[in-house]
């Protein structure tokens, strides 16, 4: 029996990059092949030449035994192969229906067909039909804007299966899920194979990828390192394989907490626009060295906390205090002027002018502040030469001074940022997915960075998707649920499963959290 | 601002029996009400002109123009690509229209005036789709090519016809009209059949006879051309909403992205989109030429390229809305043109002060007093102007629409949904 | 790996010079076509072109267009699409003539009081559309379009039959301003360089504030913090806003500082040649203004070199029609062309450009994707 599908040397360039630089593996029919690789390897655009997104420059690729050339999705569609992307690619304006057929939308017959009149009674009977077939069910008529993100990538999976696709490309599938909706996801991934699927699934979450998979191909900087059949080798094995060395750890050592409360925050509400609490009654306080995290999935009243700390978000209750002043009725300005700094969630969408020079990018929110400027003026001379201190401190690997933010890899973007807003010499810093999207080495450098500032006495607010980052860096975990801290954690004691049956509000709010609580105080 | 989901699930707020009710009937009532207003308006300010056949066949036949841009302006920004060039095509609609009808005749200058205004879109299709041009620095360009190019082509080719100048064509004929018998008293064969709709509006009743003169009006002299516009308006609702074609064109509007990893070709529904939109502006432009004035002048479209937009905008992206927009800016011109000494669109002031009422009251309900406050002034400036003047100055129907129009942006913006990807963007292959 | 100057002018230059062979190559067609001889009309606008006069005549035209140009670029910078410089002009124009035939002061102050009101006047109008859009949502594109129309057919319309001067029924305008506010011309500056102005023609004094404005401009967006702040804003609002620089004030400022300027394009008609306000008052330097802020990349000099080639285009049309060379038109053709031209060549070498920086910096770091 052939393979289904079969890689060789499969090569792609980008200008100045090779992306995938001969690429060989094998995927047999009806196995879980996870493709497994640091963030920056290669991974997704591997996987957007699987799915006919993008041409390969070289290399050969085999479906059933047949050698193909996909030059749109549709082509690989027509093979039998699906695609869940990493980024939901719901329409959220149109219905569940409408986003599932698009593409191949059955028609009504005779005259109506030549008009391209679709038939939606016999294209909901069949999404009916298949999704009872799998165990999936949805709305066919709800707005996609309506549903959570458990339903929506549900409504992505049976998109797939509606036409027929027999090799199921999964793009990090579980980065948007807690722990217990991934154990779903997993369910449905071995129904699936036993119906005869054949699943890729691409992740860089080692238990997962041991889990779930049967085979797992490792690639890193753009070529195979090695195919291994999961029951054979070990997460630290596959890590290893993964950077070619050990995998760093986000471990704190020692506790450089020390007794001068930094932030004082307390009893902060924020509402939305329906008047309905998104952040309610809020309070925790940060020492000078210390560093709080804060888990929760997101979408719990993180963003808007955030917001509120930062000066964005006007709260309805509450005081925030930094080092004994009250700084709620701040402008954002003021606040960063106090000694406030902020590594925002997306880089792209709140940390930088991708269009600007990196000059103007470090100068960005310190624009008021020397040596960025002197009076109403920019200065820069000086603008330019503290970008050259932070390019060479922070390792931000760049031509110059001059280029575009845009031009920058993830990995540097982010250690532009972090550098900016360390530099300042700020006294309370929030960092909200500081390492989310950047290479391994990349990681390992803001982790550094973070320590450092945390032993200089910085207090540092962490929020962070990562569990195993918020459990290694910080000295106290808080969690967030329905826009309330629900626990408090001691980061020594508790494991990411325990962590997650706090962020879903599985656990009993009591039970264990005040234990946590009163060693940490202590 | 991040995209945050809400933070507990969204509960299915139970709809209230009116938002359940089929759309026909809801459109029904909206009409009624309206003629209700407009029927006590005309008995206080003592005018029948405010719901006479005449006027609202003269107000339909104006709103043509506005209602075919606007559905232009639909398809465009349905597939994703903002059009203010609409304008610009609309002005290749009424040079190549009046060429098409003086060497084709009528039928000839429809689908002239369709080509010259898909040229148009076929030129703002490739700046904004191949190129990744800005849409409106693309619609601007158009803008300001087109008239160029009307004078410079009427120039060297109307000049040599008779009738025909630099800045005008001889005259063209249009596609006819017809008379609907027993409704509105048209011919079967050389017999007049009873004018139905006439006789009730002659009677003076209240409500009924306004009625009557509203919906005679289109009725009687109806264009063929009007009659072929009208029918674009669920023709379009029907493509967009159940064709593969719309399915396609609204992901390309929506969210590019994903109908590319379907393997749709996104740029192909653009091109179509706008060039689709373009066809529908020239055909706005020779329907000037060919009904309205019979002939093709300088400067004939007088911005109603951008009163579409706003049509557009008003109608929230909709077929029908964007005629109820039409019709909207349409009435106080056609109302102008009849009104010579001003008293009836005086009246006007009344309906304007009354629709501000309402969003007084609808605000207050809402809980939003700011917008209650903003209406209230404006409508007691309104009645006051109303209360001491005898007639509307000439300038005041001409500037209507374009206040119309802010006056509804203003108080309704937030809730207008234009299409997610509208305006953004889109090149193949980058996600 | 700095990119060398070489590549960066050939960067900056290669996009307009393409975009001019471009419509020089169409407008040829389109001569053809019509039975002129292209080479024939464009020697004959090059050679009229290079006469004193003409040059008077296109920095004349020039002048209105960059203040326009300048007025819509700022906008721009911000992605603000501020397409309402046309009605902004109209009503600055239209108040700056009343208020300055009302009043009579001695000469500096007369002039800077029409000043300052046609720039008040400006910015309160834009003011609007920025308060619309700040305040509740509106869309400035279709909100600028609207008040356009509000000043010409409305405003303006209503005030006119209350400010019209009846002595002189056939121009039907405002009154003349009085002598003491009219702008000296700078005839007498370029005498020095060259010889004596004919044929009556004046070079409008507004064109040293043009130059003082294009100048203001570059400092305020390329220099001073608040020019970082309305960038920043403009390139990302997000992200600006997390930077301490709140959007909404940004929106407003610079819808408020273009209008400012564009109350200032109807000047030279006001404080120059006719003195007065009237019904045939000089439209479209709006549209024109955003032409010219497009096709000179919002940037000053640029804008500048836009206006000029406009403008010489403008006061070349006359020469075409008066020899019977070409049609006048072609040149609205020519300038619609280079704009069509310009914007898509810009689209295409920004992209070569910014894959060229890609290049460059991952050759410095050597990482893979």
């Amino acid at each position: 029996m052939p393979a289904a599908i079969e890689l060789i040397g499969i090569t792609k360039r980008f200008p100045g990059v090779i992306a995938n630089d001969n690429i060989n593996f094998t995927v047999q029919e009806g196995e879980i092949h996870a493709i497994c690789g640091e963030n920056g390897a290669g991974k997704s655009t591997l996987m957007k030449i699987l799915y006919g997104m993008q041409p390969a420059d070289e290399g050969v690729m085999r479906v059933n035994g047949e050698e193909v050339v996909f030059r749109s999705p549709t082509d690989a569609i027509e093979k039998g192969i699906g695609m869940v992307h990493q980024h939901s690619m719901l329409a959220d304006y149109l219905t569940v229906l409408e986003n599932v057929i698009l593409g191949s939308e059955p028609l009504k017959h005779g005259a109506l067909k030549a008009g391209g009149v679709i038939d939606f009674a016999g294209a909901s009977e069949h999404l009916h039909e298949v999704g009872e077939a799998y165990g999936l069910t949805v709305h066919p008529n709800d707005l996609v804007e309506t549903l959570e993100v458990g339903e929506r990538q549900r409504v992505e999976i049976i998109k797939v299966l509606y036409r027929g696709a027999k090799i199921l490309i999964l793009d990090e599938p579980t980065a948007v899920l807690v722990p217990q909706e991934v154990e779903g996801l997993f369910r449905n991934l071995r129904e699936l194979k036993q119906d005869g699927s054949t699943i890729i699934f691409i992740d860089h979450k080692l238990q997962e990828v041991l889990e779930i998979a049967d085979t797992i191909t490792v690639i890193r900087r753009g070529k195979t390192v090695a195919t291994v059949a999961a029951d054979s080798v070990t997460a630290s094995d596959l890590a290893e394989l993964m950077v070619g060395s050990e995998l760093p750890t986000p471990d704190t050592t020692g506790s450089t907490i020390t007794d001068v409360v930094a932030v004082d925050v307390a009893g902060v509400t924020v509402l939305n626009e329906d008047e309905r609490p998104v952040v309610n009654d809020v309070s925790f306080s940060i020492r000078k060295g210390e560093i709080l995290g804060i888990a929760g999935i997101e979408g719990n009243g993180q963003s808007e906390l955030i917001d509120a700390l930062i000066g964005v978000q006007a709260i309805t209750g509450g005081k925030i205090e930094l080092l004994g002043e009250d700084m709620a009725k701040w402008s954002v300005r003021k606040r960063r002027e106090n000694g406030m700094a902020y590594v925002p969630q997306d880089r792209h969408t709140e940390g930088l002018l991708l269009t600007a020079p990196l000059w103007e990018n470090a100068a960005l929110g310190y624009q008021t502040m020397a040596p960025f400027s002197k009076g109403p003026w920019i200065d820069r001379a000086g603008s330019r030469e503290r970008t050259d201190e932070i390019r060479e401190i922070f390792d931000v690997r760049s031509p110059n001074a001059e280029i575009s933010a845009h031009a920058l890899s993830g990995g540097n973007q982010q250690k532009l940022i972090i550098g900016r807003e360390m530099t300042s010499n700020p006294k309370f810093l929030i960092a909200a997915h500081p390492t989310r999207g950047i290479d391994v080495g990349a990681q390992a450098d803001v982790w550094n960075k973070l320590r450092d500032a945390r032993a200089a006495g910085l207090a540092t607010l962490l929020i962070s998707a990562d569990l195993d980052e918020l459990i290694g860096l910080s000295d106290t975990i808080m969690v967030m649920f329905h826009g309330s801290l629900v626990a408090t954690l001691d980061p020594a004691n508790v494991t990411p499963r325990e962590l997650g049956k706090y962020m879903t509000g599985a656990a009993d709010k009591n039970d264990g959290a005040e234990t946590a609580e009163s060693e940490t105080i202590s | 601002m991040t995209v945050t989901s809400p933070v507990a699930p969204p509960v299915n707020k139970p709809l209230s029996g009116w938002a359940n009710q089929p759309a026909w009937l809801k459109w029904a009532t909206y009409a009624a009400v309206g003629i209700f207003v407009m029927s006590s308006v005309g008995q206080f300010t003592n005018t029948t002109l405010l719901t006479s056949s005449p006027l609202s066949s003269s107000a339909l036949k104006w709103s043509i123009p506005i209602l075919l841009a606007g559905l232009g302006g639909l398809f465009s920004e349905r597939a994703g690509v903002v059009n203010i060039g609409l304008e610009g095509m609309m002005i290749m609609g009424t040079w190549c229209g009046a060429f098409g009808a003086y060497h084709f005749g009528p039928w000839g200058g429809l689908i002239a005036g369709a080509l010259g205004g898909a040229f148009g879109g076929l030129l703002h299709a490739i700046a904004t789709v191949q190129f990744g041009v800005d849409h409106i620095i693309s619609g601007v360009a158009i803008n300001i090519l087109a008239p160029g190019l009307a004078r410079y082509l009427s120039e060297n080719i109307f000049q040599g016809y008779k009738g025909g100048s630099a800045t005008q064509s001889p005259h063209v004929d249009g596609l006819g009209d017809f008379t609907l018998p027993f409704l509105a008293g048209g011919k079967i064969g050389s017999w007049k059949s009873p004018d139905l709709l006439g006789s009730i509006e002659e009677k003076s009743w209240f409500f009924l006879s306004d009625a009557a003169g509203l919906i005679r009006g289109p009725f009687a002299q109806t264009r063929w051309f009007t009659l072929l516009a009208l029918a674009m308006i669920p023709l379009t609702t029907f493509i967009i909403y159940r064709t593969r074609t719309g399915l396609r064109l609204r992901i390309a509007g929506e969210r590019p992205t994903a109908g590319e990893s379907l393997g749709v070709n996104i740029y192909r529904y653009k091109y179509l989109g706008v060039i689709v939109s373009g066809a529908l502006a020239g055909l706005a432009g020779a329907f000037i030429v060919m009904e309205l004035t019979g002939l093709y002048r300088q400067n004939q479209t007088a911005a109603r390229g951008f009163i579409a937009l706003a049509a557009l905008i008003f109608g929230n992206w909709r077929a029908r809305g964007v005629f109820a927009g039409a019709i909207l800016f349409a009435y106080p011109l056609a109302l102008s043109l009849q009104d010579l000494r001003g008293t009836s669109v005086r009246a006007l002031l009344l309906v304007i002060a009354i629709g501000l009422i309402a969003v007084v009251i609808w605000s207050a309900r809402r809980g939003v007093y700011a917008d209650s406050g903003i209406a209230g002034v404006l409508a007691v400036i309104c009645i006051i102007w109303f209360a001491t003047t005898d007639t509307a100055p000439a300038w005041l129907p001409n500037t209507m629409p374009y206040v119309l129009v802010l006056l509804v942006l203003v108080f309704f913006a937030q809730r207008l949904r234009p299409p997610a990807a509208a305006g953004k963007p889109y090149r193949r292959g980058e996600t | 790996m700095t990119m060398s100057l070489g590549r960066r002018i050939l960067f900056a230059v290669a996009a307009p010079a393409i975009a001019l062979l471009v419509a020089l190559f169409v407008s040829s067609l389109v001569l053809i076509a019509s039975g002129s001889n292209p080479l024939e009309a464009f020697s004959e606008m090059l050679t009229n072109g290079v006469k004193l006069e003409v040059i008077i005549d296109t920095l004349n035209r020039a002048t209105p267009l960059y203040l326009s140009g300048v007025a819509a670029a700022i906008g721009f910078k911000m992605n603000l699409f501020n397409i309402g410089v046309e009605g902004q002009y109209q009503l600055a124009a239209f108040v700056a003539a009343v208020v300055g035939a009302n009043v009579v002061l001695p000469g500096l102050l007369h002039i800077s009081l029409v000043i300052l009101v046609a720039m008040v006047v400006g910015g309160l109008w834009a003011g609007l559309a920025g308060i619309l859009k700040t305040e509740r949502g509106v869309n400035e594109v279709i909100s600028t379009i609207m008040l356009n129309y509000v000043v010409t057919s409305g405003i303006i319309a209503a005030a006119y039959p209350y400010v019209i001067d009846d002595t002189n029924s056939t121009t039907a305008g405002t009154p003349a301003l009085a002598e003491s506010g009219w702008l000296p011309d700078l005839n007498g500056f370029v005498e020095i360089f060259t010889r004596e102005i004919q044929k009556g023609r004046k070079l409008t004094g507004m064109l040293a504030i043009a130059i003082l404005v294009g100048i203001a401009f570059h400092l305020l967006v390329n220099r001073s913090r608040l020019g970082f702040d309305l960038r920043a804003s403009g390139m990302n609002p997000f992200a600006a806003r997390a930077a301490g620089v709140p959007p909404k004030r940004m929106v407003l400022m610079s819808m408020i500082i273009g209008g400012v300027i564009a109350g200032l394009v109807g000047l030279p008609e006001i404080l120059g040649n006719n003195h007065s306000y009237d019904q045939g008052f000089v439209k479209g330097l709006g549209f024109l203004g955003i032409a010219v802020a497009l096709l000179g990349r919002n940037k000053p000099v640029g804008i500048a070199f836009a206006a000029l080639l406009f403008a010489f285009l403008d006061s070349s049309a006359g020469i075409l029609q008066f020899s019977g060379t070409a049609s006048k038109e072609i040149v609205v053709i020519m300038q619609a062309t280079i704009l069509f031209a310009a914007v898509i060549a810009y689209e295409v070498v920004n992209r070569i450009r910014l894959r060229e920086e890609v290049k460059s910096a991952s050759l410095t770091t050597g990482v893979t994707a």
